[in-house]
């Protein structure tokens, strides 16, 4: 399995945020995006999850173009994005469960109260998510990555109003992930979280 | 078809959860038609004689009032970025959106809509084609609905907005279903009317949502 | 058509085109005028009224052409992206709009000799009144958004909607129509149009599409050339 990028070149609203930018992740791997505001850390997580069309630029998975046979692609990564996707009328529980069944539930190892132990979650199950805090939130939507099988997540800032023993319940998360053979990406300005390699965006500005 | 029930189940426990905007609607939709008698007089003739057409008009507008908030909670809290990248086709996760819309807004205006035909002293004729008028038009009304709530998420006073986007895409329905009500009044057949009406919701399944998921597909980049 | 996709042979050719386009339309204009103000027989029915027909007929039919114009270049930049045909697109709209302005106020006024009322409500009137909502709904919607990319994206998916509803609402209104209002309205264009008629209303349509293009190649202009400023705006903002 491998996910990679050639080539691309981001225009936002007429501003060339980066160009000719290409990344490559191999199984096991994890990639660091970094660089200042603005440079287009999450506008490129975007642009991998097929949310934003990149201007220029082909993205492949397994070898296959993503733009001709998006199908194989599709459900076969999840993104954790700025805001939570947390309903705050529905249960902690009921939550989860809804992204778990849209992205085809874990068969094999993990159920929904298995995925809630991994961050914590599991004896607020029952609780209405607008009872949570901002931590608890982003606790509740990165649980989603363990209740689903995707190969390959991409994460934009996942740690951010995380406390401590969050951060460390990501990373023991991340490097089970990676050592399962599959795939990490993931914007951060922190330092890195696990070993890995690094690509900064700051070398793909635009300079006229 | 799992993704599809998962997600109307979601939205309908959202809607009786959150309960006021299905009881919004049929207030503001029993209020609309009240406001005609106060203003043209109380006289039997003249109120029988409309009813029919008011009544579908506070049904169209009741519609319209609700339908800005279709994508928008899920916009804001970045869950249509997820329907919009899971693996399922957005025009499957529209339709099972608009059907939990039609349940939770349609439905209960055409439960309510005998009662406002007593109000307008509508003919017994009529009732039993007007429910079906409703049945088959309020379904439309959410699915070019939709269209017009994925065009405006994001915009600059989307309520106001959708309202003139949409409203003259209602006009066929609007006119097949009075029109269905006052041939039955006349004793005319229907049959026609509703036909009419059955192929436009046909031609609005296939059409809304591919058209909105064009929308939704554009408004998330 | 793909090689006018390129801004810069498009305004090469807008260049080209303009001074047969202003040519066209001060011809065509002034020959049909003149022909249907002096030269076209009164009506034996309207007398000079009818004179309204040359402005108003050509006027509902650049409504339509312009509408079916937006709608083809939306769906144009929906499927290949090119901006030229997103340019078109919003540049038509206001055209078709006030086309459709003056085709219901000349029928109004048309109305108030021939039906003595100021509005009618006609199959043909009420259907260019929709019309114009669709067309102002087109112009809002492309200017609701902050990013006006987003704007003209959803504005042409908003088009191509509309272009297919179009044939449904005539239809209803058509019917409509039929039940409330038996055949009372003068049916006045047809075959049966008498060529000292016709060619003035031809001359008339000719001018009006002139009009149109030269219209549409200034307005072209003025959108490329608020890019390019919007262009260095950005740049500044930038550095």
């Amino acid at each position: 399995m491998s996910f990679t990028g050639n080539a691309i070149t981001c225009i936002r609203s007429d501003r060339v945020v980066f160009q000719r930018l290409s990344f490559s992740v191999k199984d096991g791997e994890i990639l660091y995006l970094k660089g200042p505001n603005g440079c287009g850390k999450s506008s490129l997580l975007r642009i991998m999850a097929g949310l934003l069309r990149p201007t220029e630029g082909v993205l492949y998975w397994n070898e296959e173009n993503i733009s001709k046979s998006v199908d194989s692609f599709l459900g076969d990564f999840q993104y954790i994005g700025h805001q939570n996707a947390v309903k705050g009328a529905l249960s902690v529980n009921e939550n989860l469960k809804i992204w778990a069944e849209i992205y085809n539930l874990n068969k094999n190892n993990m159920s929904i109260d298995d995925a809630l132990q991994a961050f914590k979650l599991d004896r607020l199950a029952n609780l209405p998510a607008r009872f949570l805090s901002a931590g608890q939130k982003r606790r509740l939507n990165l649980s989603r990555l363990s209740a689903t099988d995707s190969r390959l997540w991409l994460l934009d800032e996942p740690s951010t109003s995380l406390d401590d023993a969050g951060s460390l319940c990501l990373k023991e998360l991340i490097n089970s992930h990676l050592e399962r053979g599959n795939m990490v990406i993931m914007a951060t300005h922190e330092s890195s979280l696990v070993n890995g390699k690094t690509l900064n965006l700051a070398d793909f500005v635009f300079n006229e | 078809m799992n993704a599809f029930s998962s997600l109307l189940k979601r939205d309908l426990r959202l809607a009786f959860r959150q309960g006021s905007d299905s009881v919004m609607v049929i207030v503001f939709f029993i209020v609309v038609v009240v406001l005609f008698p106060l203003s043209i007089g109380p006289e039997q003739k003249i109120l029988a004689r409309i009813s029919a057409g008011v009544i579908w008009v506070a049904a169209l507008l009741a519609a319209m009032l609700s339908m800005d908030r279709l994508f928008a909670a899920d916009y804001e809290d970045g869950s249509l970025d997820l329907l919009v990248i899971s693996p399922h086709p957005t025009e499957i996760l529209v339709l099972a959106k608009v059907l939990a819309h039609w349940l939770t807004t349609g439905l209960p205006l055409i439960i309510v809509s005998p009662l406002l035909g007593v109000f307008l002293y509508l003919q017994a004729d009529g009732f039993w084609v007007m429910i079906m008028s409703l049945l088959l038009g309020t379904p439309i009304l959410s699915l070019i609905g939709a269209i017009g709530a994925a065009l405006t998420l994001g915009a600059r006073r989307s309520g106001v907005l959708i309202s003139l986007l949409i409203l003259p895409l209602f006009i066929p329905v609007l006119i097949f279903g009075v029109s269905a009500v006052d041939a039955a009044l006349m004793g005319l057949p229907t049959r026609p009317q509703l036909l009419i009406l059955g192929a436009f919701l046909l031609f609005a399944t296939a059409l809304s949502p591919w058209a909105s998921a064009a929308a939704l597909r554009q408004a998330v980049e | 058509m793909h090689r006018l996709a390129n801004p810069t042979r498009f305004l090469r050719l807008c260049n080209m085109v303009k001074p047969w386009a202003m040519a066209i339309t001060l011809l065509c204009l002034a020959t049909g005028l003149y022909f249907s103000l002096f030269k076209s027989p009164p009506d034996y029915q309207q007398s000079d009224t009818v004179r309204i027909m040359y402005v108003h007929v050509p006027a509902a039919w650049m409504a339509m052409f312009c509408y079916s114009a937006m709608a083809l270049s939306s769906a144009a930049a929906l499927i290949w992206g090119h901006l030229v045909a997103q340019l078109i697109a919003k540049a038509t709209a206001p055209i078709g709009a006030s086309f459709t302005f003056l085709a219901l106020i000349t029928g109004s006024l048309w109305g108030k000799p021939m039906w003595g009322t100021w509005w009618v409500w006609d199959a043909r009137l009420t259907s260019v009144l929709i019309l114009f909502f669709l067309y102002l709904g087109f112009i809002v919607l492309h200017d609701a958004f902050d990013d006006t990319s987003r704007g003209a994206r959803a504005a042409s998916i908003l088009a191509v909607v509309g272009a297919v509803n179009v044939p449904i609402i005539k239809f209803s209104v058509d019917w409509w129509n039929t039940l409330h209002q038996p055949a009372s309205v003068v049916k006045l264009d047809g075959p049966a149009i008498h060529s000292s008629m016709l060619v003035p209303l031809l001359l008339m349509a000719c001018g009006y599409t002139g009009f149109y293009l030269w219209m549409l190649i200034v307005r072209m202009r003025a959108e490329f050339n608020s890019n390019k400023i919007r262009a260095i705006r950005i740049r500044q903002a930038n550095r």
